[in-house]
C-alpha cells in the first residue's frame, strides 16, 4: 500500500508517523533496567504491561504518539518535564485536537533510540510555545487518520464520523481509537486539518491540574536517580575541589581493599570506583589518594580583575543615537555587581548506565538527550543509534542539565565492570562542579533632558560565559558576532523612546565553567538597569512609573511592556512614598518577548529585608494553563528573590565555596512573600515564554523598595543592608 | 548485622554489614522505596525526611542501627491515591509540586509538624518547615499546610 505523504508547514516538513511498534517497544521492555518500587506502577512497568497497537513501521524514526489497547495515547515528548508544567500543557493540546480526555493521555520523555530527538534541548522557556503549532497539528492529523481508517472499518463515509473522548461514531456505529489502530500498519496521512478555534477548546486556557500531580504527591519513582537496572552496581568518581586542578595520579591500594568494592577504575584523567552499594562506593572513594596538578589557586581578587567592564571581548549589542561623553558633567553613573550563582537543584546529577557490547543505555535527568547521545557515541566510537538516552522527570533543571556529559564517565565505569552502574554526584561536587551563573559587573550611565526625562541611557556590562562554550549548538552560539547571547538576556535597553541608548557587552571566559542559570543574564542585567532607572527618576523627582512610561512607545509590540507596567502599578497600588514602615519598589523587564512588571512591598526586620507582597503583571500571550503559568510566576519570583537576596559563591584559595545548603544561603519558607498577586495580559495570539521572564524584575524591585524605605541604594547582589 | 523495624506498617529485617550506613540508602536501595530522596547527604536540605516514631528525621544522616525496633513512615506509607493523608490531599488541592523532587520531604515534615502542632500559625510554619525547594513552591506550600491542618482536624472531629 502506498503511503501518501503530504507536506505540512506546521510540522516543519518532517515526515510524521505514529508508531506503536511491538518490536520497537521491545527495546524498551527487555528488562535491562527497571524501576522496582513494589508499591507503584513505574514508567517501565507501564511500558511493559501495555501492548500497544502497531501503528506505522517500526523503523520510523519520528515517534510522537503511541496508542494503547486501553484506548490511551502516550505522547513521547521531545521536551522534558523539569517542573515547568509543559507535559500538562502538551496533554491539553493533544486532548483538544485529538478529542480525548486529559486522563486518556500520558506524556513521557522521548528516548533517543525510538523517539523524536530535539537537538535544541529543553530550555529557554520555549517548550509550550515551540510545540504549540506542531503538536496541535499532529494531534488533529492523527484524529483524521483514525477517522479515515474507521471509515473503512465501519463502512461509513468519513464525513459522517465524529470523535469524542477517543471514540469515533457515525450512522449509529462506534469504534474506539484503539480498535481502529489495532491492525493498521500503513496510514494515510491527510493534509493537515484546520485547527479548532480557541473558543472550542475544552482544555486549553483552563486551569487543568498537573498530570504528574499524583506521581509527585505519592512519591512515585519518576526521577533519574530513582532508575535501576537489574544487577546494577554503584559508582563514585573523584572530582577535584580546586578550580582547574588536573588529575596527575592516584594511589588506589587502600580503596581496593574496602568492603564491597568491585573495581577501582583509573583512566588517564580521572579515577572512579564501583562497589556493591552507594555507601560502599562513597567510603572507598574517600580512601583514594589523588595527586592533582594545581597551577594556580584563584581568589576573589583574581576574579574581580578578570571580570570587569573594559576587559575581555567587547561587542555593542544595541546602539541608538549618540554615545555619552565622559566629560559631560550632567552624566550620572553607577556601578552594580552580581556574584557567582549555583543551580543548587535538589536532585544531584547522575546517571544509570549500561554498556553492553557497544549497545549503550543511559537513564538520567537531562535537558539535552540528543546532545548527550552524541557526546557518548563519540566517546565510545559507536553509531548514535547505539546509544539510547532515556530521559526521566528532572529533580530540577534550571539550566544545570544542559550539559550532562558525566554520562560518558558513567558508561565507562559500566564498561569496566561489565554491569550496569548508578553514578551520583555528591552535594559538594554539585556546588564545585556546577556550570555556574557567571558573576557580572555593570556600569550604568544616564542623562536627563530639560524636562527631567531620560535623554541617554547606557548599559555597559561584563559577564562570564553563558551561551559561549555551551554544549548545545556551540557552532551557532559561539559564532554569533562574538557576543554571548545568553549573557545579553535582559541586557538591552527596552525603553525605545530614549533618544540615545546603547548596551555594550564585555565577555570573558573564566577559569571555571559558567553557563545557563534560569533566565541567564536577565536577573543581574535587569537589576542594574532598573535600579539605575529608579535612581534617575529620584534624581528627576518624578514618579518612577510615569518616568518609565514616558520612554516607551505605546503601540505595536512595545505597547505590551507599556501595559504590564501600567497594570502592575495599578493593581499593586504603587506608592513611591513609604507608609507605616513599609515601602514599595517597582521594576519591569522584557525577556524573550514576554514583558513582566512587579510591585513589591518590603519592610526591614532585624536589619533584614522582608518582602511581604509581590504584585506581578505578565504578558506571555496565550495562557495555555493559567494555574501553571501562575505557578511559574510564583516560582520565578521566589527563586529570583533567593538569587538576588541570599545566594553567593566565592573563590577562596582556589576553591569554590560554600559546598552545602545553609552556608549557601537560599530563600526558605520564612522568606517567601505571603501574598503574590498575578495578573495576565494577553498581548499576543500565541503562547510565549513563561518559565524565566517573570524572574527579571524581582531583584531591582526589592532594591528599589529598600532605597525608598531607607534612602540607601544597594548596588551589589545579594542585597544586604549591613 | 540484622536490624528489625516496622516500615509503613510492615515488619522488616535487613541484613547489613555496616550498621552506620545511613537509613536513607537502606530505604532506597535495599527496600526499594524511592519516594525518599537523596539531596545533600548532610541533613541540610530535607529531601530525605521521613518519620521515625512520628518524629521528623533526615534519613541521610541517621544510621540504620538506630532504627532497630522503631516505627518508620515514608511517603509511600503516608497515604495512597485511594486514601491520601490530609497533607497529600491538601498538596493536590493546592497543586503544590513543580519538579516534585523535594516534595515528599516537605510532606513528611508537614505531617510530623501536624502531629505536634495541629493548627500551625504562619510563624510555626516558618520555624518548622525548613526544607529547601529550588522551584520555590513555598507560596503554595504554606497554603497547603494550613489546608492540611484543616482537613486533618475535620477528619478527627
Amino acid at each position: 500500500m502506498s503511503k501518501k505523504e503530504k507536506k505540512s508547514k506546521g510540522i516543519s516538513r518532517r515526515k510524521f508517523l505514529v508508531r506503536g511498534g511491538l518490536g520497537t517497544l521491545g527495546v524498551l521492555a527487555v528488562g535491562t533496567y527497571a524501576f522496582r518500587n513494589p508499591l507503584r506502577r513505574s514508567m517501565l512497568e507501564m511500558a511493559e504491561t501495555m501492548a500497544p497497537s502497531y501503528m506505522g513501521s517500526g523503523t520510523e524514526p519520528n515517534l510522537w504518539f503511541e496508542l494503547t489497547k486501553e484506548n490511551k495515547v502516550i505522547f513521547h515528548s521531545p521536551k522534558v518535564e523539569m517542573g515547568q508544567g509543559s507535559f500538562t500543557s502538551f496533554a491539553q493540546m493533544i486532548a483538544d485536537e485529538m478529542d480525548l480526555d486529559i486522563n486518556q493521555i500520558e506524556v513521557i520523555g522521548a528516548a533517543t533510540k525510538t523517539g523524536v530527538i530535539d537537538m535544541m534541548s529543553t530550555g529557554g522557556s520555549l517548550s509550550v510555545g515551540g510545540l504549540w503549532q506542531p503538536l496541535r497539528e499532529l494531534s488533529a492529523t492523527m484524529r483524521e487518520m483514525l477517522k479515515i481508517e474507521a471509515a473503512k472499518k465501519l463502512n461509513v463515509d468519513v464525513s459522517n464520523l465524529t470523535t469524542k473522548k477517543g471514540i469515533i461514531s457515525g450512522k449509529g456505529k462506534t469504534i474506539t481509537y484503539a480498535e481502529v489502530a489495532n491492525d493498521i500498519t500503513e496510514w494515510d496521512i491527510p493534509d493537515t486539518p484546520e485547527l479548532k478555534p480557541m473558543k472550542d477548546y475544552k482544555f486549553i486556557g483552563k486551569p487543568v491540574k498537573r498530570i504528574d500531580l499524583s506521581a509527585k504527591v505519592f512519591g512515585d519513582p519518576i526521577f533519574g536517580l530513582d532508575a535501576e537496572m537489574s544487577d546494577m552496581l554503584h559508582a563514585a568518581i573523584i572530582r577535584p575541589s580546586v578550580v582547574g586542578a588536573k588529575f596527575k595520579n592516584a594511589d588506589v591500594s587502600k580503596a581496593e581493599k574496602m568492603p564491597g568494592v568491585i573495581k577501582v577504575v583509573q583512566m588517564d584523567d580521572w579515577v572512579g570506583v564501583v562497589a556493591k552499594s552507594y555507601a560502599q562506593a562513597l567510603a572507598a572513594k574517600y580512601k583514594i589518594d589523588v595527586e592533582w596538578t594545581i597551577e594556580k589557586r584563584y581568589t576573589e581578587e583574581d576574579l574581580r580583575n578578570m571580570l570587569q567592564v573594559g576587559k575581555g571581548n567587547q561587542s555593542i549589542t544595541q546602539k541608538a543615537g549618540e554615545a555619552l561623553n565622559s566629560d559631560d558633567s550632567d552624566v550620572i553613573s553607577m556601578e552594580f555587581t552580581s556574584p557567582i550563582g549555583a543551580h543548587a537543584q535538589i536532585e544531584p546529577n547522575g546517571a544509570v548506565a549500561d554498556y553492553n557490547n557497544g549497545d549503550i543505555t543511559i537513564i538520567l535527568s537531562t535537558q539535552v538527550p540528543g546532545a548527550t547521545q552524541k557526546v557518548v557515541a563519540e566517546a565510545f566510537d559507536v553509531d548514535a543509534e547505539k546509544v539510547n538516552i532515556i530521559p526521566t522527570y528532572l529533580g530540577g533543571g534550571f539550566g544545570r542539565r544542559l550539559n550532562t556529559n558525566h554520562a560518558v564517565q558513567a558508561v565507562q565505569l559500566s564498561k569496566e565492570v561489565g554491569k550496569p552502574i548508578k553514578y551520583i554526584f555528591t552535594r559538594k561536587e554539585e556546588f564545585q562542579h556546577d556550570l555556574f551563573r557567571p558573576p557580572t559587573h555593570h556600569i550604568m550611565k544616564g542623562k536627563l533632558n530639560r524636562d527631567g526625562y531620560l535623554h541617554s541611557l547606557e548599559h555597559h556590562y561584563a559577564s562570564g560565559d553563558v551561551a559561549v562554550n555551551a554544549l548545545i549548538m556551540p557552532g551557532f552560539l559561539t559564532s554569533a558576532l562574538g557576543t554571548d547571547i545568553g549573557a545579553m538576556r535582559g541586557g538591552q535597553i527596552m525603553y525605545d523612546k530614549i533618544p540615545n541608548h546603547r548596551a555594550i557587552q564585555w565577555h570573558t571566559t573564566l577559569p571555571f565553567a559558567t553557563s545557563w542559570w534560569r533566565s541567564l543574564g536577565l536577573l543581574a542585567n535587569t537589576f542594574a538597569i532598573e535600579s539605575f532607572i529608579d535612581e534617575m527618576a529620584i534624581s528627576a523627582d518624578k514618579n518612577p512609573i510615569d518616568f518609565r512610561l514616558a520612554s516607551i512607545t505605546n503601540e505595536g509590540n512595545k505597547k505590551r511592556l507599556y501595559d504590564v507596567i501600567k497594570l502592575a502599578a495599578e493593581k499593586g497600588k504603587y506608592n513611591d512614598k513609604p507608609v507605616n514602615g513599609r515601602a514599595m519598589g517597582f521594576a519591569a523587564s522584557t525577556d524573550a518577548n514576554s514583558p513582566a512588571a512587579h510591585v513589591v512591598e518590603v519592610s526591614i526586620e532585624n536589619n533584614n529585608i522582608k518582602v511581604h507582597k509581590v504584585t506581578c503583571a505578565f504578558d506571555c500571550g496565550v495562557v495555555v494553563n493559567p494555574d501553571q503559568v501562575k505557578a511559574q510566576c510564583e516560582g520565578s519570583i521566589i527563586m529570583g528573590m533567593s538569587g538576588a537576596m541570599f545566594e553567593k559563591m566565592t573563590l577562596e584559595n582556589g576553591e569554590l565555596t560554600p559546598t552545602i545548603y545553609g552556608p549557601y544561603d537560599m530563600a526558605l519558607m520564612k522568606h517567601a512573600p505571603k501574598e503574590i498577586d498575578i495578573h495576565f495580559i494577553q498581548g499576543a495570539d500565541i503562547p510565549l515564554p513563561v518559565g524565566e521572564p517573570p524572574m527579571g524584575p524581582i531583584g531591582a524591585a526589592v532594591a528599589n523598595a529598600v532605597r525608598r524605605l531607607t534612602g540607601k541604594r544597594l548596588t551589589d547582589l545579594p542585597l544586604k543592608l549591613t | 548485622m540484622k536490624i528489625a523495624f516496622t516500615i509503613n506498617g510492615n515488619l522488616q529485617t535487613v541484613d547489613i554489614e555496616d550498621g552506620n550506613t545511613p537509613l536513607l540508602w537502606v530505604i532506597r536501595d535495599m527496600l526499594d522505596l524511592k519516594g525518599t530522596k537523596f539531596g545533600c547527604g548532610k541533613a541540610a536540605c530535607g529531601a530525605c525526611t521521613i518519620m521515625v516514631e512520628n518524629e521528623e528525621v533526615r534519613s541521610c544522616s541517621y544510621a540504620v542501627k538506630f532504627a532497630e525496633g522503631k516505627k518508620i513512615t515514608t511517603i509511600e506509607g503516608l497515604g495512597t491515591p485511594e486514601n491520601p493523608h490530609p497533607v497529600q490531599q491538601a498538596w493536590i488541592e493546592e497543586v503544590v509540586p513543580q519538579c516534585g523532587y523535594c516534595q515528599p520531604g516537605f510532606m513528611m515534615a508537614t505531617a510530623a509538624l501536624l502531629e505536634k502542632v495541629p493548627n500551625p500559625t504562619d510563624e510555626d510554619i516558618d520555624q518548622n518547615i525548613i526544607n529547601i525547594c529550588r522551584c520555590a513552591t513555598y507560596y503554595r506550600m504554606r497554603k497547603a499546610i494550613h489546608r492540611a491542618a484543616e482537613l486533618k482536624n475535620n477528619s478527627n472531629s
